[in-house]
This record gives structure tokens, sequence and C-alpha cells, in this order.
């Protein structure tokens, strides 16, 4: 496959991962709001949402206070902002729009369309109206993308470059989002055991799809359960463990390497955080500090990044016996 | 909304022979059409427009900020030919490529026309569109033009004649098999009225056609189309010709030249690449060679091509048959390199060039269609009743300075087809572009992209200039 090809159908899995990871983020805060009377007058309920990203400064330098509008724009349709939802989407549709002869036409179309639906709900912030559906919509939009995919695409190098993308972004985000809300949540000591603390753990959950099986998983909610489900939960496909094994098959699919083996800087990258993950215990990680466990997560994850690219994607050097002057920029 | 107050005018209708009065072969379709519902064929239009919008069939604005972009237009009323006018269109065309691929042969080999006083040597040499670095190429198979469209038109009487050549990238195909998908889902029962003949062969027919260029040697060759890229106006024909084909869509970036051998970079490293169908022009394709700047091409393109390493589609240099001084000779090149009389005649064709000619343009400017002899697209062209005194002028003054890069043509009124405008019908002038292969054999696809000047009076059909599209339909037989 061409490398400018596999790395198109990446970006684009990655940035509609993004873009429905933000959805998710912004309709839990919707409904978590709604259950918490207090947190309606609080100015800094929709702060969270800022923090998540990482991107705090910019937001209070270009945008200004943490409203609740000011954050949902941001997240939604600021086009200056790269991580915002229609960013996304712009940047998944181009990169769709330049891989069309090789994703299933229905894909193409459906991310089409989802772009422009999701553009033409910006005219006078129409989205915000009926916030809940305008988002949800975006969730099924994007369920029936990877379930094309998951029905109509070979299993190819297109498919698992797909399956790289979607799942180390989907890694990252469960990582920052745990990372970020367990220690907002926690410091709440007043919440402990009461109701109000189970709806804020609950929102947690919810924001990465994981309430209900998490539920069936473990019946009490408990910040040590949730860590351990979240990143350690071998079937549930948003858990950071999952995410990873499932990027680390495909990786291996598209080299042709056999698993525990490696050739070269990503697969070593890749086998080290997959034993880092598979090795280790949710009561050693809360000994050793979940924040720096998360923290070593989302380092090895910019190093795989960076060797995917220079493995996969950057331009490869020629020697040409007739172009001995001759350079790639 | 129905055909009642329809008005053909004074021009060749292809719908009405006159008000009133369909012509036989499209009656059942205006009884259908007739039949429906107020309002169900505006619903049906806007339905056929959101489709277009949903592929992405569109154009132009993209990267624009506000993310507006348009589609190209479309009316949903079809173009219907008959199977006796499409048996003329098909023995004419397949004439005409194989009479201009045997001539542009010719120009860059033995030059067997110019010996033989056909045409001047001059003529050729001068063209923008000749390529020195062409002298001496001998193709595979002896084949130039492997993909090429020839723009047809109708005068006032229902006569066809060919307007244009174009067999460097003839674009528009895309829109072909688009537009009857959308139709098929936008009036299916209209369809079921008539034998239509299908046009889903051509991404087959273009897969023999490339495939004809590799040596049978190589079992599993690599194609590629290549492209400028995704801002390219006609990017999404490019990824959709690609995709009906299931080839490689390769940018020049994509590609590297050792050893005179083309190469693709993959994520597996280097891979060998057989035929390439490219999608830029002449001037791009290896800075090396043509333009020096050019950085969507591929340095050493031409080399390995030459060596013959790598087959290109179409062959660099077959622009010099579809400059359109060169066009007012075709019917001698018919006759030289067939023996045969032409089936299709060319539009009457003044070389400002010549100054018998010249003079003749000049004194009637007025009721001349001027064009430059390698533009296309419709830019820097004057028709002479829709122009003003400057803008005559001035095209005289330009004529004057460079002879050689005018023609003039009488005007000639285009057929007229029924478009709707709000929530009638009106006639709007239109051409034809049957696509052509040349493979083993020459085909001709059963379709072709009929144009139309949307707006009111208007002679030119070309999108850059306002034009839409229909549908169009063959008939398979004329017996109904």
């Amino acid at each position: 496959m061409l490398s400018r090809v596999a790395n198109s159908i990446f970006w684009m899995s990655r940035y509609l991962e993004r873009a429905v990871n933000a959805a998710r983020l912004i309709e839990t805060q919707l409904h978590m709001i709604l259950d918490l009377p207090s947190l309606r007058e609080d100015p800094n309920a929709w702060k969270p949402l800022v923090d998540i990203t990482g991107d705090g400064d910019y937001f209070s330098e270009k945008v200004g206070a943490p409203t609740r509008k000011n954050v949902m724009f941001f997240h939604t349709f600021d086009s200056a902002y790269p991580h915002s939802i229609k960013s996304c989407l712009t940047s998944a549709r181009e990169n769709a729009r330049s891989v069309r002869e090789v994703i299933p036409s229905e894909i193409w179309e459906m991310i089409n369309k989802l772009y422009l639906e999701v553009a033409g709900m910006e005219t006078n912030l129409k989205a915000f109206k009926n916030p809940h559906k305008f988002y949800s919509d975006i969730k099924i939009a994007s369920d029936l993308i990877v379930g094309i995919a998951y029905t109509a695409m070979s299993r190819g190098e297109a498919w698992h470059f797909s399956q790289l993308g979607r799942y180390l972004e989907r890694a990252d985000k469960t990582s920052r989002i745990l990372d970020v809300k367990y220690f907002i949540i926690l410091p709440r000591l007043d919440y402990v055991g009461s109701s109000m603390d189970n709806v804020l753990w609950s929102a947690l959950l919810k924001s990465t799809s994981s309430f209900e099986m998490y539920r069936k998983r473990f019946n009490m909610i408990s910040p040590q359960n949730i860590v351990d489900f979240l990143v350690f939960d071998r079937e549930f496909p948003r858990s950071i463990i999952y995410c990873v094994n499932h990027a680390e098959q495909s990786l291996f699919r598209i080299t042709g390497t056999p698993m525990g083996a490696f050739n070269n800087e990503l697969e070593r990258q890749f086998g080290k955080l997959s034993a880092k993950l598979n090795y280790a215990k949710v009561s050693e990680v809360m000994s050793i500090g979940l924040h720096e466990f998360l923290d070593d997560i989302q380092s090895d994850l910019n190093n795989i990044d960076n060797a995917i690219f220079e493995n996969f994607f950057a331009i490869k050097q020629v020697t040409d016996s007739n172009h001995s002057g001759y350079h790639i920029q | 909304m129905n055909f009642e107050s329809y008005n053909p005018e004074n021009f060749y209708d292809e719908f009405f022979e006159k008000s009133g009065q369909p012509r036989a072969k499209v009656k059942k379709l205006i009884d259908r059409i007739n039949s429906f519902p107020d309002k169900e064929l505006g619903n049906r239009q806007k339905a056929a427009e959101a489709a277009f919008m949903q592929m992405g069939i569109t154009f132009g604005v993209y990267g624009d900020q506000s993310g507006l972009e348009k589609i190209f237009p479309f009316d949903i009323i079809p173009r219907i030919i008959k199977a006796y006018d499409w048996d003329l269109i098909d023995r004419g065309v397949k004439q005409r490529v194989f009479a201009l691929n045997k001539f542009i042969h010719d120009v860059y080999n033995d030059q067997k026309i110019i010996k033989d006083g056909v045409i001047s040597k001059e003529i050729i040499l001068s063209s923008l569109a000749y390529r020195k670095e062409c002298q001496g190429l001998n193709p595979p198979k002896g084949i130039w033009c492997h993909i090429s469209g020839i723009d047809l038109i109708r005068d006032e009487k229902g006569q066809f004649y060919v307007l244009e050549d174009n067999l460097r990238c003839p674009s528009g195909v895309s829109y072909v098999l688009g537009n009857r998908r959308v139709m098929k889902q936008t009036l299916p029962a209209v369809f079921e009225a008539l034998p239509i003949r299908p046009v889903d062969d051509y991404s087959n027919r273009l897969t023999d056609t490339l495939r004809n260029l590799i040596p049978e040697s190589i079992i599993k060759p690599n194609i590629a189309i290549l492209t400028p890229g995704i801002y390219n106006s006609a990017y999404f024909e490019h990824s959709f010709l690609a995709q009906q084909i299931g080839e490689e869509l390769v940018e020049g970036r994509d590609l590297v030249v050792m050893d005179d051998f083309v190469y693709m970079r993959t994520t597996k490293g280097f891979e060998k690449l057989d035929a390439i169908y490219r999608r830029i022009d002449d001037d791009f394709l290896d800075p090396t060679v043509f333009n020096p700047d050019s950085l969507l091409g591929v340095p050493g393109l031409m080399k390995a091509y030459r060596a013959g390493n790598v087959a290109l589609a179409n062959a660099p240099g077959t622009g010099i048959a579809d400059d359109k001084a060169i066009y007012s000779f075709v019917p001698e090149i018919i006759k030289y390199y067939t023996g045969e009389d032409s089936i299709i005649p060319n539009v009457p064709t003044f070389l400002c060039e010549d100054k018998k000619d010249r003079q003749h343009v000049i004194d009637n400017i007025a009721s001349f269609v001027i064009k430059t002899t390698h533009g296309s697209g419709g830019y820097g062209m004057l028709i002479g009743p829709f122009s003003s005194k400057d803008q005559q002028q001035q095209m005289i003054e330009n004529i004057k300075k460079d002879p050689r890069n005018y023609v003039g043509q009488p005007v000639i009124q285009l057929s007229r087809v029924p478009v709707i405008v709000k929530d009638h019908f009106e006639g709007r002038h239109i051409d034809l572009r049957p696509f052509v292969l040349y493979g083993k054999e020459i085909y001709v696809l059963p379709g072709g992209l009929t144009r139309v000047a949307l707006e009111k009076g208007s002679l030119v059909v070309n999108s850059s200039q306002g034009g839409g599209s229909k549908d169009t339909w063959v008939l398979a037989d004329d017996s109904n």
C-alpha cells in the first residue's frame, strides 16, 4: 500500500474517533449537569472539559471563561482549534477524500454526510437548541461508519491501518479521561459514599460508553474498580489494554512479524507497552500512583506514534545511480 | 409540471418537432413525466442534488473556509439518442480516433503526411501542443491516444458535427457513470419505460485498455492513475476511476524513478509500476524534460517511458491532434490514413494564420465564434453575437498580433432540450461528449456526457462557464 494512502487511512479513522470522543464527553456532561443542580450555578462546572484536552492555556487565551456555551462551541465548532469536532471531521473527511479509491464508497459518503450535517448545524448554533440529539447523532453516525467498515472492508492493509489509528486514539483518550476525571472527582470528600459520588463516577464511565459493561463486571462503583476496568479489562473494547492489544495485532498483521518478536523500533515499542499493561495489576498501579502510571502510558503512546510515522509514512530516501544529485524534500 | 406550455422556438429541439408535438422516440418519456403529480418532479430534482452532495461529487470551492461546496449542476430530464443516430456517432467517432492516432504517430515518426503535402510542416511545428521531445517515440502497439473524448453538436437541422477533439486528458466520464447511478434511483419508472443501453461496462473496458499496454509476460502488473492531488477540480473523477478499476491512485510524490524504472513508495518499500493513466498535462509530467518548475510530475519518467519500462496513457504529445488549427485538417487526415470520407463532418473552420481566411473572420466577427487554437474549457473564446464592439475590437487586435493562435467558426445554433427552470420547462443548448477507449479495438461508451448551457440563450456548455449536465440515454433499438 502507498505510504501516503496508509497515512491517510490511519488519520481518517483516528480523527473520526477523536471527533466522536469529544461528542461523547459533552453529551455526558450535559446529562451529568441535569443530575447535579449545584453544578448548574458553578462557574467552573464545564472547566474539566477544557482540562481534559490539555489545551487549557489556549482556551483561556483564545476563548475566555469556561461557560457552557464557550466550552461547547470550543469542542464542537471552533475551526481554529484543531481538535474540535468540526476540525476533526474536516480532517477525517479530507483524508477520506484522498483515499476514496481504497475505502468502500459508503464510508466516504457517510463521513462526507456527517461533516456536511455538522457544518450545517453551526449556522445560528442550531446544534445547541437540541444538543442531546445533536451529539448522540454524531455518535450514531460514527458507529455506522465503523460498522460499514467492519462489514465491507477486506482485512488487508487498509483495514489494519484504520484499526491501528482508531485503537491508538481510543487508548490515548481513555487514559486522558481517566487521568483528569479521576483527580477531579476524588477530592470531593463531601460527596464520598453519597449518591452524588455515584453520579460523578457513573458519568466518567458513561463518557467512555462503559457504564453498562462495567456494571456487568462489578456491581459496586469504586475508584479502584473503575481503574481496573478502564485500564485492564481484556474484554471491554475501550479499555486501554484492549486498545493496545488490538492495535498491536493490526501492526503485526501489517508487518508480518510474528507477535512477541520485533524487527524494528516500532514493534519493540509496542511490545514494551503491551508487556507493561499485560503484566501489571491494579493494586500495584494504585500504590505507585495512577497519575504516574498513566503519564508513562501516554508517553509510550507518543513514542509509538513517532515510530509509526518513521516506519511507514516518512518519505523514503532514494539511491539512484542516474540521479546522484537528486534529493527528496 | 408538464410540457404543455413548453415552446421549442426556432431551434432544433431534441424532444419536440414543434410545440405540443413530441418526437416519436421521446413520447413515452414525456407521457410519464406529464403523469407525475404536481411538485413530484421538483422533489426528485432536489433528491438527485442531495445524492450528488452526499456522494461528494462536488467541485471548485474545496478548501474554502466557509466549507461551501457546489455540485456540478445536474438536470434530471434525460437526453435521448436514437439507436440510428448512435450508430452514426459510433462509426464516426471510431473513424476519427483511428485516423488521429495514425496522424500523431506519423507526426512524431516519418512525417509522411507532410512529405505528401497534405498538411504543412509549419502548421505542425508552430503548434504549442507539439512536443519535440516525443520525436521518434514508439509507444506500445502504436497507440498514442488511449482515452479520448470527442465533442459533438447538432445544428438547427439536427445534423451532427464534431466541434472539438480532446486527446489529452478529457474529463467527464465519471459524471456519465455518476449521473446514471443517480438517475436510476431518482426516476426508476421513467427509466424502465425505455430500452436504455447500460454504461457500467466502462471500467472493465478501461482496465482492458490499460492492460493492453503491458507486456503479457508481466503476470501481475501494477497500474496506477496519476493525479495532481485532491485540490484538482477533477480529483473526484481520478479517485472514482481508480476505485472502479481497483488500481492505485498516485500523486507525483508517491513515485520515484530508479535506473529507468518507475516505483511507488509503499509501506513495504518500493514497488515497480508498469502502466500509468496520467491525469496531468504533458507540461507537468517530468520536470527534467518538460516544465522544470513542475512539482506535480515525476523526474525521470520520460526516460523510463522511452526505455519501454513503463507505459503512459495517453502518450505525451497527443495534444498536437487536438490543436484547433490542426482540427480544420481532420477531414483530409481521415482521407489520407483511411481513404474514407469523414462520417461526421467538421464545423467549417477559418484559420487566422491564412491571410484570406483571417480577413473573412475579421470582416464577419459579429457572427463568428473565435477560439484559441490550444485552448480548452471555453477560456479565451469570443462568441460574436453575444459580444460588445469593444470585445470584438480587442479580439481583432489579438488575432493580428498572433494569427496562428486563432481560428474562427460560424456560430452554430446548438440543438436544445428542455430543462427544469423553477416550476416549468425551458429549452437550453447542449452538446455531447462520447468517450472513446483505444485498446485491442476502439470502443465508444454508449452514452457520453451531455453538457447543458444553463444560462438562457447561452451557447457555452463548459462546466467552468456555468454549464451543467444531463444523463444521456442511448436507445438499444428504435422499434418501440
